[in-house]
């Protein structure tokens, strides 16, 4: 019992990094209907400008933590403008396959430039947060997992007051909704999408810190395989759908934890990519998708 | 117009994932297919130098074995060329990176073997590697010593591959013996990384002999190189209460296994082969490594004369670093090299690998290597502690 409830926790803390990261994905098929295979190296970038931010400030304290969080959120979100500026503008109107291998280019693109510039060695990740463990009977909670479901948790909310409650929010609702009649009604939709990039890459840096608080090895190809299993959590949940995102991203967190528990561990990312593989035959639209579901 | 089309949605995100494989698949082009050159090529091609080619992880995820072994053979090869070569002849080395990923070494042995020509082969580290490199060199009949795959299966590819490490089963007993004596465990719990044979072979080994002895297994747990997360078989390992924890993985994984167990409460000590000698293990484990025991080739603490000689000359050469046992192995692989083509008194291919075969009590900086039948060298091995932080010498435990 006790370490069925200690999987969950090592499972949830790893979904809430999955549920971040599959934000991104989600929020930009929601407004440009493609996928953005480049939001995995974002994540990996996020990670690199949390090491270097935290490596520059004094000890372990929530000051240092937060700071480095906010400070890789807003390289991250640049990064994710300037490259939809770059390279998916150009082709707004071409064929949604140009701007995908696009995508699959700059993140490519993004992976060499980070083994170039950081070097391909794995490298320690500071300690932000201070650490503390804590006892409850068998369990073992460690505060960098609380820190990770906590921010998790504040920065879904954040999302969603965003998205459902605020102007922009609206606007971002009204271009996935019909981006024709958008602009009709005196929506900048450029704007828009810039915007949906700077907060989908923001979330993804969030991600890459929070991973690597709990994984402290960081090197420039580690957001390959986490991208993928976000991606996978945003199909699974309803792709365009945020709650779907989140959901998606904390199932296949437990799940993944709890097969990497068990006998069968080395079929971790085969059942993944199994569950991505059934939800795509039987419920395409996903968990909480829906045939016309609101999309942001 | 934007109504949400299923059909194409789903086809499109398959379309996605299955482009993403296929690019990753091809991005590592295959050496252009040159045929290989037959062994008298070599000779006539070669000149007046000797070219040796060498194949390490320089970068990526072993880059610091890569590195470490490249150092100690490149000091070799300096002192032999600045004694004035062997034979008359100079060397030349040739190196080439491995990008620590599986599938470039045979690209890159390759290419070294039919364009470069190089009489000789050195490397790698890690036994995947080496199983890759070491069909190809059979093949074409060039010597190939590896420095440090301690993987039993590496020299069985051919008589014409060979090794100047001590190999897996001993190295295994010896962890099997360390964990009954010294660390009077009972019950161990063993974390394999299912992706390396490095690792299987050593749990294997390990695993019989500790067996043999009356030990239990408390569970076997498995992960894939490049995991980062830990905690799920952490926690099933914490759940079986076992004494102690055999890690035989590389350094990387090493250090987040060690910081993860710590991270769930468990104190016990976790102990692993030489594949965990580096100094990243410190700086990614932390705080968390004190109380992890290896094992490995050699410990830069031997009080021997040569030992220390070396260790200067290897200071003084690259920047104040002190060498690690790849590096010395790295070193030796290079003058078990020279020694053979001195006695086989040229470098074609067959009488070299003779003249290696022959190799006997040739003392190195990691002590005597006599290359048995099966081309595997027979050595002590040396047991490390870290405490506060450093590499501690325990003991040594001879074959």
């Amino acid at each position: 019992m006790t370490e069925f409830a200690q999987q969950l926790i090592n499972g949830l803390s790893l979904g809430a990094i999955y549920a971040l990261i599959a934000l991104g994905y989600t929020m930009v098929y929601g407004v440009l209907r493609f996928i953005n295979f480049a939001h995995s190296d974002v994540f990996m970038v996020g990670s690199f400008a949390g090491f270097y931010i935290g490596r520059g400030m004094p000890k372990e304290s929530f000051a240092t933590g937060f700071l480095a969080l906010a400070g890789a959120m807003i390289v991250c979100a640049v990064l994710g403008v300037t490259i939809e500026r770059l390279a998916y503008r150009p082709l707004r109107n071409r064929s949604k396959l140009t701007v995908l291998i696009t995508a699959i280019g700059v993140s490519l693109l993004l992976e060499n430039l980070g083994q170039f510039i950081f070097g391909a060695a794995p490298k320690a990740f500071p300690t932000l947060f201070p650490v503390h463990t804590f006892k409850l009977g068998g369990l073992v909670i460690n505060s960098s997992q609380l820190v990770v479901l906590v921010v998790a948790l504040a920065l879904l909310g954040a999302l969603q007051y965003i998205v459902l409650r605020t102007k922009v929010g609206t606007a971002m609702r009204a271009v996935s909704f019909n981006p024709q009649a958008a602009s009709l009604v005196g929506i900048n939709n450029d704007r828009i999408i810039s915007f949906t990039f700077a907060l989908g890459s923001a979330l993804a840096a969030a991600g890459g810190i929070l991973y690597s608080l709990n994984y402290q090895a960081i090197d420039p190809l580690m957001g390959v395989l986490p991208g993928l299993k976000a991606f996978v959590a945003a199909v699974l949940g309803g792709i365009g759908n945020i709650p779907g995102a989140a959901l998606g991203g904390l199932l296949l967190g437990v799940v993944e934890t709890f097969v990497n528990g068990s006998r069968f561990s080395t079929f971790t990312d085969a059942i993944a990519f199994a569950i991505l593989i059934a939800s795509l035959l039987f419920r395409p639209a996903g968990l909480l998708g829906k045939m016309q579901v609101e999309k942001v | 117009m934007m109504k949400p089309n299923f059909t194409r949605r789903h086809a499109l995100a398959a379309m996605a994932v299955s482009t993403g494989s296929l690019i990753t698949a091809c991005k590592k082009p295959e050496a252009p297919a040159t045929t290989p050159g037959k062994p008298g090529d070599a000779k006539a091609a070669a000149g007046d130098v000797i070219k040796v080619g060498e194949f390490a992880s320089l970068t990526g995820k072993e880059a610091t074995f890569g590195q470490s072994s490249h150092k100690g053979t490149l000091l070799a090869i300096e002192e032999l060329n600045a004694a004035g070569g062997v034979l008359g002849r100079k060397f030349e080395l040739i190196t080439e990176d491995t990008q620590s990923k599986q599938g470039e070494s045979a690209s890159v042995v390759r290419k070294l073997v039919s364009r470069d020509k190089v009489i000789a082969i050195l490397g790698e580290v890690a036994s995947g590697r080496s199983l890759e490199a070491a069909p190809i060199c059979q093949n074409a009949k060039v010597p190939m010593i590896s420095p440090s795959s301690t993987n039993p299966k590496v020299t069985e590819v051919g008589d014409f591959v060979f090794r100047v490490c001590f190999i897996d089963p001993f190295q295994g007993r010896v962890m099997a013996l360390f964990a009954k004596n010294t660390l009077k465990a009972k019950n161990v719990a063993v974390l394999t990384d299912a992706a390396a044979p490095y690792s299987v072979g050593l749990a294997t080994f390990f695993k019989e002999k500790f067996v043999a002895d009356g030990g239990k297994v408390a569970v076997e747990q498995k992960f894939s190189s490049g995991d980062k997360d830990f905690k799920a078989q952490l926690t099933a390992i914490k759940a079986s209460n076992p004494d102690a924890i055999f890690a035989p993985c590389y350094y990387t994984e090493a250090g987040l296994i060690t910081q993860q167990a710590r991270q769930l409460g468990i104190n016990l000590p976790i102990f692993g082969g030489d594949g965990w000698e580096a100094p990243e293990l410190l700086t990614i484990g932390g705080k968390a490594m004190d109380g992890t025991f290896y094992s490995t080739h050699y410990s830069p603490e031997d009080k021997a004369e040569m030992v220390q000689t070396f260790v200067k000359k290897f200071k003084a050469r690259w920047n104040n670093e002190v060498p690690d046992a790849m590096a010395a192995l790295g070193y030796d692989s290079a003058l078990v090299l020279a020694d053979a083509i001195k006695r086989a008194g040229g470098t074609d291919g067959q009488k070299l690998r003779d003249a290696l075969a022959a190799t006997k009590d040739f003392v190195g900086i990691t002590g005597k290597t006599t290359l048995d039948a099966k081309r595997n060298a027979t050595k002590p091995a040396v047991i490390i502690e870290v405490k506060n932080g450093q590499f501690v010498y325990k003991e040594t435990v001879n074959p």
